[in-house]
């Protein structure tokens, strides 16, 4: 099939559907952390591996691009990194890819990136995925930020830290308070165990093998940031780090953590063509800036604009994966929306507090959460995964669910609901 | 008994660098990715050193297997584990039982204990109550298979290399239960394939893909997520959703299998014979042992195994392999003794080469290749040089066509070599090789030839066999540029390199030498300059020997197969033929001249060299016959001796000259002897090269009234030089 037609064809925008996602395991970063000693680039491979495996009818050859982001893009995730991992992979070497950088919306970026591409008719299949190693690669490490931020006063220095920004965020919003925050965090945790019991968590995660010093291979196929059973009274014990007497705790924010994950995309037509299955369609994403000093009030206007790019309104969103980079942040947007901290359609299976935050890999964690979401509800119609960014930014893709009654795209494939994960075994 | 009951084994190691057994919990998936599988221990077989350091096994690193195996089995046996594996450091499963100290066992009874231990640690692994399973990771050989082997199931990696059972290359049998396991496993005939055919073909190993295709291992899995994969499929194995399928193997009771064990170990046999001439007892050994075991239990051939490997262990034969495997070949070699200070040496960016005959394109074909600099051939007329352009680059259509390499290094390779009538070309060079006829007058004019041309650094070398490097150098006005540079025939294939150092050749220019020869993928041995060098004054030595026994009267047949229990790879008077009367009669001539009547000049071989003879055997009607017309040619005298005699005469005359070559100084120590028969003549190990044999034959206390090599480097200290 071909739809590249001559350059005077009338050009068609075409839907993009995400089809699979998949992740590593996270880890805490720093050298008791299960992925202390292993690669940054070694991680992305084994999802790229994954979901080559779980998507036996795709031909490797027919992948168009592998966009790969990292916020660090240095030593093991340096080296251009989308090219350098197809190849790792063992992808064709006709197969080509780049890195890509938007801090913790890079996994976002690299898909809403191809995904354009796809819409233009650039690209048929593409794998855009993202990997932090923050054990590697400590937030910042490495950066020189430019004099004139602070002698121009472009940007408050205290601005780079976002533990920082995070307690700016209480100061402008007074009723988001330390208790919203803590009780939102033990929330988070909650719903994580809840989602791992359920079995809602590991059909996307990828076993990574690990070896340490003195104590040999192991295999990694959980999640190590999670503390569940966390407690108010556990959370009100930690200290403040950012500020004295300050609001944001270890305990009510994402931690550092270790990570990839990856995501197959397709145009409808080659999805269909390739008997690959269609877990959600593209409906717009938006990105937007705010003051660098409240980077986490970001999603508020990326989603504003997301939703007038779409046509549709916050009331039509059935279900929300929002990154918790702080739960100041994730309060903030719920109260901007007049949506409860406790409301159901909010991060059904937790978020980044419990499981994790591999800066640039957490975007497509939130797609494969809301995809799988979506699959188990179908009577939700549109989701959205939305993140705040560093240096203020926000960053949001509105999805629609293949398996509403009502949905627009192309009839869903057989194959959406059956992934079959077959190995290269004798 | 349990692995702990060999801490008297173990003490004898105070130094061994262990391996260790670090067990890894693993909870496995069930069905749909959700936990309950079950827990499986996973062991890592781990030296914590990087991976130019190989992990073995030895005394102490197999009790810590042993106990982490008992201590497994006891956990399997309470229900707690649901499968055990094995697998290893990056690179490597395991390399193999530690030879440097199976060798250094000197009693019978502590190789008997060593060989029991190695047992006893895989019986637990083979009876854990559980399955096992070996992750073959990287290189396995030897024991290190067999611990795959003993497990009960097996995948390995696509990126795994050297997996082998070399241990009758090495001088013992597979007796850890390879030679067991293997036959069941894969068929009689693969397993003679990989436990005789491959070790003696240069101590050929199989790659993962292979060992899969074999039947050695169950499944194959990429390198990149080689542990998750071995380890979901694992899971699958024990949940019962997946059960390997065996075609290859075989029940040795069925009654045609019978048959055809029986013909692979005959055609084993056959070809231990071709081979080795039977000159080393292991080969036969494990066709023996695999004879045997047909009808055995696991039990009965354990036993047998670890006698016959008691036995082997302290053999001459399986000692003097260690010396020349471990200690010349992957040592020595790289070493190289009285190399001067790599820093030293010159780069070379440009390579002459003076003549454009056959000698001349097979240097500038491996000069191009492996150094990937450009290579010019002169020689005195356009048509000379075109054939000699045309001969590198057929051959590197040859290489093409093979697809041993690429296009575009073909390309490449042939664009770099490139020819001319002028020595002008040279003027850039930085190293300049000749190729000439062997005359030192014709060389002579060559160098002082090209001191006209080339830069004052520009290095001069000879690939003379024979002539003296010093008298080439005598007129130079740079004598100390000179170097000799002896490859031998076939310069692509064998590994050795004469770097002959003339008196006055200074350390940069002996220093480039031994780095070029490295670029070149050669070993490169330090000589003296004396006549023939190493290599040939040993293999004419050897041959005017055996040619003087049949100018005496000795029946050829006889004075040919004489050294047979020696096991060279071929008769005196095929490599005569091999080598080229003239140019054999050349250099015993120019040895003659050296060293008087040690190298005799046989005017039988000149009345066969002035009639174009090409050796004394051929095929006459299908039976190999020195013909009558060869016959006709020759005299003998009425003097005939025994093949005894002509192996004995020829044993002492091999310890005279060598300890002579060693008291005139041509090499640093009977080591680089060793070095360069075993590289240069392709002199088997079992006899550590020659001296050790020399040695363990006597021949050394008959001539010079001493050992070249103490007792215990390259043999059994139990054995004496009266052996």
């Amino acid at each position: 099939m071909s739809h590249h037609g001559s350059g005077a064809a009338q050009r068609t925008v075409r839907d993009v559907v995400f089809v699979d996602g998949v992740r590593t395991p996270f880890g805490r970063a720093g050298e008791k952390g299960i992925y202390a000693g292993t690669r940054a680039d070694d991680l992305i491979v084994k999802c790229i591996r994954e979901l080559m495996r779980r998507n036996p009818s795709l031909p490797a050859e027919r992948i168009d691009e592998v966009a790969i982001a990292a916020t660090t893009q240095t030593g093991d995730q340096g080296l251009t990194l989308g090219r350098t991992a197809a190849l790792l992979a063992g992808l064709p070497r006709t197969v080509p890819g780049f890195a890509i950088d938007r801090m913790c919306a890079g996994a976002m970026t690299a898909v809403t990136a191809t995904a354009g591409g796809i819409g233009f008719g650039a690209y048929d299949v593409v794998i855009a995925g993202g990997v932090e190693h923050m054990g590697n690669h400590p937030m910042g490490a490495g950066a020189d930020p430019n004099p004139r931020f602070m002698s121009e006063r472009l940007v408050d220095p205290a601005a780079l830290n976002m533990g920082n920004t995070a307690e700016n965020l209480h100061d402008r919003f007074p009723a988001i308070t330390k208790q919203r925050t803590d009780a939102y965090a033990v929330a988070s945790q909650e719903k994580l165990a809840a989602a791992y019991g359920a079995g809602n968590i590991q059909p996307d995660l990828v076993p990574v093998a690990t070896k340490k010093p003195g104590q040999g291979w192991t295999v990694n196929s959980v999640d190590e940031p999670p503390r569940p059973g966390t407690t108010l009274a556990d959370l009100a014990a930690l200290r403040t780090p950012f500020r004295a007497h300050g609001r944001v705790t270890a305990g009510n924010a994402a931690g550092l953590n270790d990570g990839a994950t990856a995501a197959l995309l397709a145009s409808s037509e080659a999805a269909a063509e390739l008997g690959l299955p269609v877990k959600m369609r593209m409906v717009s994403f938006a990105y937007a800036g705010v003051e660098p000093e409240v980077m986490g009030i970001g999603p508020v206007p990326a989603t504003k604009k997301a939703l007038r790019n779409a046509g549709l309104d916050i009331s039509d969103i059935g279900l929300f994966e929002i990154n918790e980079a702080f739960a100041v942040q994730v309060l903030s947007f719920l109260d901007h929306f007049g949506i409860a901290d406790d409301d159901p359609r909010v991060n059904r299976y937790g978020g980044a507090i419990a499981v994790g935050h591999p800066l640039a890999s957490s975007g497509v964690r939130l797609m494969t959460q809301l995809a799988h979401q979506f699959e188990a509800d179908p009577s939700v119609r549109y989701g959205i995964t939305t993140m705040c960014v560093g240096l203020g930014m926000g960053a949001t893709v509105i999805w629609e669910n293949p398996h509403h009654p009502d949905y627009s795209g192309a009839a869903p494939t057989a194959a959406a609901t059956a992934t079959a994960a077959e190995g290269a075994t004798a | 008994m349990s692995a702990t009951d060999y801490r008297e084994l173990a003490a004898l190691f105070p130094d061994e660098t262990i391996t260790h057994s670090y067990v890894q919990d693993i909870e496995l998936p069930a069905a749909g990715g959700k936990p309950g599988g079950g827990t499986f221990a996973l062991i890592t077989l781990d030296n914590g050193l990087d991976h130019t350091k190989p992990t073995t096994l030895g005394p102490n690193t197999l009790i810590e297997l042993g106990q982490a195996l008992e201590a497994l089995r006891d956990r399997a046996a309470r229900g707690e584990i649901v499968g055990v594996g094995v697998t290893g450091k990056p690179h490597y499963l395991v390399a193999g039982a530690d030879l440097s100290a199976v060798k250094s066992l000197e009693q019978r009874e502590h190789g008997l204990w060593m060989a029991q231990l190695g047992h006893d640690v895989y019986s637990t692994l083979a009876n854990l109550g559980v399955p096992s399973f070996a992750f073959i990771n990287g290189a396995a050989l030897g024991g290190g298979l067999e611990v795959a082997l003993q497990s009960t199931y097996r995948t390995v990696s696509t990126g795994a290399g050297a997996l082998a059972l070399p241990e009758a290359f090495i001088g013992l049998v597979p007796g850890w239960g390879g030679v067991y396991i293997l036959p069941r496993l894969i068929g009689p005939e693969n397993a003679v394939k990989v436990m005789i055919e491959n070790p003696l073909s240069n101590n050929r190993t199989l790659t993962g893909q292979q060992a899969f295709g074999l039947g050695i291992a169950d499944a194959l899995f990429e390198p990149a997520d080689f542990v998750e994969q071995s380890l979901a499929w694992a899971a699958r194995v024990i949940s019962g959703d997946l059960v390997p399928e065996r075609p290859d193997a075989v029940d040795p009771a069925d009654p045609a299998t019978a048959g055809r064990w029986d013909a692979a170990v005959a055609a084993g046999r056959q070809l231990v014979e071709a081979k080795t001439s039977n000159a080393a007892p292991a080969p036969g050994k494990v066709l023996d042992v695999m004879a045997a075991n047909r009808t055995m239990t696991q039990a009965e051939s354990a036993a047998l195994e670890c006698e016959t490997l008691a036995d082997l262990m302290q053999t001459d034969e399986f000692r003097s392999t260690v010396y020349a495997f471990l200690d010349l070949v992957q040592k020595r070699s790289k070493r190289p003794a009285g190399a001067p200070d790599r820093k030293l040496a010159r780069p070379v960016t440009k390579v002459g080469v003076v003549g454009a005959g056959l000698m001349a394109g097979q240097l500038a074909l491996l000069f191009a290749r492996q150094l990937k600099v450009p290579v010019v051939l002169t020689d005195i007329d356009q048509a000379r040089v075109d054939k000699g352009v045309g001969y590198v680059h057929a051959e590197v259509d040859k290489l093409l066509a093979k697809k041993r390499i690429s296009q575009d290094a073909a390309n490449r390779t042939k664009a770099l070599v490139t020819g001319s009538v002028s020595k002008a070309a040279f003027a850039d060079a930085d190293f300049v090789i000749e190729a000439v006829f062997e005359e030192l007058n014709v060389k002579k004019q060559v160098f002082a030839e090209l001191e006209g041309i080339v830069s004052d650094e520009c290095i001069l070398a000879t690939n003379t066999s024979s002539l003296s490097v010093t008298a080439m150098a005598a007129d130079l006005q740079h004598p100390e540029r000179l170097v000799g540079f002896h490859f031998f025939n076939p310069v692509a294939v064998m590994p050795l390199l004469e770097i002959v150092r003339a008196p006055r050749t200074d350390d940069a220019v002996l220093a480039t030498a031994f780095e070029l020869a490295k670029g070149l993928r050669k070993t490169g041995v330090l000589v003296k300059d004396a006549a023939a060098f190493v290599v040939n004054r040993i293999l004419l030595r050897l041959m005017g020997e055996v040619t003087a026994a049949l100018d005496e009267g000795t029946p050829a047949d006889t004075a040919d197969t004489a050294l047979r229990p020696m096991g060279l790879p071929m008769s005196p008077f095929t490599l005569l033929a091999m080598v080229g009367l003239p140019v054999a009669q050349h250099v015993q001539e120019s040895l003659n001249t050296a060293f008087g009547s040690r190298f005799p000049v046989s005017s039988n071989l000149q009345k066969l060299i002035d009639s174009g003879v090409k050796g004394l055997w051929e095929d006459v009607d299908g039976t190999r016959r020195i013909p009558d017309s060869t016959l006709a040619l020759m005299s003998f005298g009425t003097q005939p001796s025994t093949a005894e005699q002509v192996l004995r005469r020829t044993q002492d005359a091999l310890a005279e000259e060598i300890g002579l070559m060693l008291a005139e100084g041509v090499v640093a120590g009977p080591e680089d002897i060793d070095l360069c028969m075993i590289l240069g003549a392709g002199w088997p190990m079992f006899l550590g090269g020659i001296t050790p044999y020399l040695d363990r034959v006597g021949a050394s206390e008959r001539v010079n009234g001493k050992r070249f090599l103490p007792a215990g480097v390259a043999s059994s200290v139990a054995v004496g030089a009266d052996a």
